[in-house]
């Protein structure tokens, strides 16, 4: 498997997505937004189509189109005062439907957009992997810095602002992170699977883990495994890559909840 | 930060959360550096809306709210608050432990960029031992009651090595021996450091000997001065409808 270029270069792009998901993820599923990933995943699809409609790269695009809307979701919960899920629901729908009317008028109903619905090793080049390395990178190291504020604004938004947090700019970062992680990671799980990766992972650990910061670190490497077990799993049994990996991390989430019912009855 | 002897200071201070609906009238009083004041009254009354005002998390309809001498819940130099919400509890399914709880009481003091240096890795394990669970430092707050749970996160709030310490409804929750030793914690707070600190709750039995003030509050101050002068009928305001 590791014989051909494409399938080096997919693993090494997914082992940065498989770190990177679950970290922005994290903070997501613990301000209990877990469905905002697949929010920004609809909203990255219209991207992609805007990107096909004026011919320039779908990823920068996607790119750009989840950062408006994952700010967009950020001011219409805080600002506006609407509820997550409405907020999520608003952005979510339009998001869609601007995408199908955008790729219908780009003619591009085809080959080519499934691979960024659904993912396909296959797509992922050079250029692919060291835009992800970089993106990815900064990302992490963004997250390493700010790590305890970030925190204390999941675990208690009010005490943080009491506190002189700057709360809003901190979720604006989470925001910005679950867009770029989205952009990012669509060539390797696609669009409609990308937020199961920021989910599952980290829901698992929160299983079996001891400590925040254990399950910040379980849920990367949950990540890692199901990226490399997915693809290598696709690769031989010539499935889907996204869905396999998705299902590889689904599988993590059972046997962590199965541990975790087996220590408490112990 | 410059000698203060006025920490909290409202004048004439009103506030709606819908127009029309008046929570708080006219409301005028201040809280001196040091002073350890019971805000009490009863459930609906404002008392938590006066906090959340001081606090700067709401602004006031008329009125000014002044803190550390700065209006409008700026922060001061040198000004640190400690807050435990009302019904405060950890948000999220991660089995965050005591440790990792209080740590975040302590971004006022060491600020968000980078880790904990070692003094404020040791002023967060102060607060854990001050409130006695020194011991269960590292266990995951899911797995301790709710006396512990609270006890932790009043922990959060000592963290930053407050000058103004605000308690919201701090004895929910919590058992009468629990409620006792808070009462002496804060007493020493306020005798050996000088924290001033802004109680609220509408059970204040377990401070009501060593407050130097009583306010209470139902729609306006009724009531401000000490606990010995409080009238009979207020003296357990929680009751007062019966």
């Amino acid at each position: 498997m590791l014989d051909l270029e494409f399938m080096r270069l997919a693993l090494a792009t997914g082992v940065i997505v498989g770190v990177l998901a679950p970290a922005v993820g994290f903070f997501l599923v613990e301000r209990q937004a877990s469905l905002v990933g697949d929010g920004l995943g609809h909203v990255a699809f219209a991207g992609v189509a805007v990107g096909y409609l004026l011919g320039i790269s779908p990823v920068l695009t996607a790119l750009v189109a989840a950062v408006i809307g994952a700010l967009a979701i950020e001011w219409l919960r805080t600002r506006r005062g609407a509820a997550g899920d409405q907020a999520l629901a608003l952005v979510f729908y339009t998001g869609i439907a601007a995408g199908v009317v955008l790729i219908s008028k780009a003619g591009a109903l085809n080959v080519n957009l499934f691979q960024f619905l659904f993912g396909s090793i296959l797509t992922v080049t050079r250029a692919d992997f060291l835009t992800v390395l970089v993106l990815g990178v900064g990302a992490l190291t963004t997250i390493a810095i700010l790590f305890r504020g970030l925190v204390a604004t999941v675990l208690d938004g009010e005490g943080s602002r009491v506190a002189g947090v700057p709360v809003t700019r901190l979720n604006v970062v989470v925001a910005v992170l679950a867009a770029l992680t989205v952009a990012v990671s669509m060539r390797i799980v696609g669009i409609l699977l990308i937020a199961a990766l920021m989910v599952l992972p980290v829901i698992a650990a929160n299983r079996v883990a001891w400590s925040l910061r254990s399950t910040f670190a379980l849920s990367m490497m949950f990540g890692v495994c199901a990226v490399i077990a997915g693809l290598s799993i696709a690769y031989y049994a010539n499935l889907p890559p996204g869905g396999t990996i998705v299902l590889v991390a689904a599988g993590f989430f059972l046997v962590a909840s199965g541990l975790s019912a087996v220590v408490r009855r112990g | 930060m410059p000698e203060l002897t006025s920490v909290v200071e409202l004048e004439g201070v009103s506030f709606a959360y819908r127009a029309g609906v008046r929570v708080l009238e006219d409301v005028s009083f201040e809280v001196s550096a040091g002073e350890f004041v019971a805000i009490a009254g009863p459930n609906g009354g404002g008392k938590t809306t006066l906090l959340r005002l001081v606090l700067g998390l709401e602004r006031p309809t008329t009125g000014t709210v002044r803190v550390f001498g700065q209006v409008g819940g700026k922060s001061v130099d040198g000004a640190r608050i400690g807050y435990l919400p009302q019904r405060a509890r950890v948000v999220g399914e991660a089995p965050v432990t005591v440790r990792e709880v209080v740590s975040t009481g302590r971004l006022t003091s060491a600020g968000i960029w980078g880790p904990l240096r070692r003094s404020d890795r040791e002023a967060v394990a102060r607060a854990i031992e001050t409130v006695g669970l020194s011991d269960r430092a590292d266990s995951p707050l899911r797995t301790l009651s709710g006396g512990m749970q609270q006890r932790a996160l009043i922990a959060k709030a000592l963290a930053s090595e407050p000058t103004l310490l605000a308690l919201d409804e701090p004895t929910t929750g919590v058992d009468a021996e629990s409620q006792d030793s808070l009462g002496v914690l804060l007493e020493e707070l306020r005798t050996q450091f000088g924290v001033t600190i802004l109680y609220v709750s509408h059970e204040f039995g377990a401070v009501e000997h060593v407050v130097d003030r009583i306010v209470l509050v139902r729609g306006g101050i009724v009531y401000d001065g000490p606990p010995s002068g409080l009238p009979g009928v207020w003296h357990d305001p929680s009751h007062t409808h019966a």
